[in-house]
């Protein structure tokens, strides 16, 4: 019951949320109301029982999203002029299909209902087999990392891909050296703000701790590469904000941060090859060791250490490539 | 109390229409891509609820426990990558807004149409 009461009180939230960032004209309100539009989704999530959906929409949609927003906006405009006429005619269209849905909603399963279709077909078979097949707990980690391993392997290429073409679009014609947060080296960051500064630094081993955790945790608990990798992104991008984007590429520099990109992919699809060489099917992970149960595991922790080395090393590729860029 | 059970399909409506309305309606691309992202949470937010068993838990086994409810591990799984593949496009459609501004001097649509027009 105070599930549901709670629930109500979110959602809510989230639709209030999303009406004001529609309607506002600054645009950096906008985004800063998103991230917590993201945030509240996330809370959601969780009442719902997806953790890992949680943690992930937690790490990636209200950190790493905002970040790469803020970035755009500081290169564009920081506000939006008047909308012009016409809008009453969308408003009716919209308004007309969103009647539409709620009422087709009534034919749906009701929330929780145990008998809805949803849960009739695989997915009594893949929480019956996970803790015999895989011998881990988790079974969203195991459907992500090796029932459905060729999904998982398409998603992280097609990360590789977004990050591939940021970098063409946005690095084409530009010196490197000039960026947004650093004007001039002495006053880069925010190293002249003492709070910012002190509790930051506090801040960023933990948060990059705390990465490794939901990394190498992920088979156990809610967490996994995709998480892990925007954490530990948003850890160097906090010591980006306050150091300087120089000193975080120095610590960091954009070789390391590519060849973790294309490296993470080629993990992933080398172990993929070698469960052919080893005689399975390509990601087949159960010929990797002796005993097929510790294979799978041997299996998921690697392909989920290329996952999250991927997704780290694209994250923070796409951050420097806006942070780099001067504003026209 | 029964109609309860529908809220979050009513909320994944309206939110859905709140997204697609600023697609249409917002000259600003910034702000497009902010409905567009408001759009593709309200799909995550649907199939998630369709996840919940009532008195379940979140997917993860633990030994020795009987006769514990799971909810349903799939649509999570998908709903995971969908978001990782969001945050991809999000920033892809940034980089073209960025080099838009730069080639037309603003972001919002009907000035990079004008422009085009008399050009």
């Amino acid at each position: 019951m105070i599930e549901v009461v709670f629930g109500v009180f979110l959602l809510t939230l989230l639709v209030i949320t999303a009406v004001a960032v529609v309607r506002t004209e600054n645009l950096f309100v906008a985004v800063m109301l998103m991230s917590i539009f993201s945030l509240l989704m996330a809370a959601n999530f969780f009442i719902l029982d997806a953790a890992d959906v949680a943690l992930t929409e937690a790490a990636i949609g209200a950190g790493i999203t905002t970040v790469i927003f803020l970035g755009a906006l500081a290169l564009t405009a920081q506000r939006e002029k008047r909308s012009p006429n016409g809008r009453f005619a969308t408003l009716g269209v919209i308004s007309v299909l969103a009647a539409l849905m709620i009422w087709a909603t009534f034919d749906k399963p009701r929330l929780g209902d145990p008998d809805a279709p949803v849960h009739q077909h695989v997915a009594p078979w893949y929480l019956e087999q996970t803790p015999e097949l895989m011998g881990i707990p988790n079974v969203v980690t195991a459907v992500l990392g090796s029932f459905r391993g060729y999904d998982t392997l398409g998603e992280v290429f097609v990360v590789f891909a977004a990050c591939i073409g940021v970098l063409f679009v946005l690095s084409a014609g530009q010196g490197l050296d000039r960026g947004l947060f650093a004007p001039d080296p002495e006053s880069e960051g925010l190293r002249h703000h003492l709070i910012p500064k002190v509790v930051g630094r506090l801040l960023v081993p933990f948060i990059v701790l705390f990465g490794l955790y939901v990394q190498f945790h992920g088979e156990y608990g809610p967490g996994g590469g995709f998480q892990a990798g925007a954490i530990i992104a948003t850890g160097v991008i906090l010591y980006a904000l306050l150091e300087g984007e120089a000193s975080a590429l120095n610590a960091l520099p954009r070789s390391v941060l590519l060849g973790m990109v294309v490296g993470g992919a080629l993990l992933y699809t080398g172990v993929g090859v070698a469960g052919m060489l080893l005689g399975g099917n390509f990601l087949d992970y159960s010929v990797l060791m002796s005993d097929p149960v510790i294979g799978q595991q041997v299996g998921i922790v690697l392909i989920e250490a290329g996952v999250g080395i991927t997704v780290c090393g694209s994250l923070l590729s796409i951050f420097h490539a806006f942070a780099a860029r001067e504003a026209r | 109390m029964e109609l309860l059970g529908y809220f979050n399909y009513w909320v994944f409506a309206i939110v859905f229409a709140i997204g697609l309305y600023a697609v249409i309606a917002k000259l600003n691309l910034i702000k497009k891509l902010l409905g567009l992202a408001i759009f593709q949470s309200a799909v995550f937010l649907m199939y998630i609820t369709m996840d919940k068993v009532e008195g379940g838990t979140a997917p993860i086994i633990q030994k020795g426990i009987e006769g514990q409810l799971y909810s349903n591990p799939l649509p999570q799984v998908l709903i995971l990558t969908a978001i990782v593949v969001g945050v991809s496009m999000t920033a892809m459609g940034l980089a073209i807004v960025v080099r838009i501004k730069e080639a037309y001097g603003t972001i919002e649509e009907d000035e990079i149409l004008d422009s085009d027009h008399t050009a």
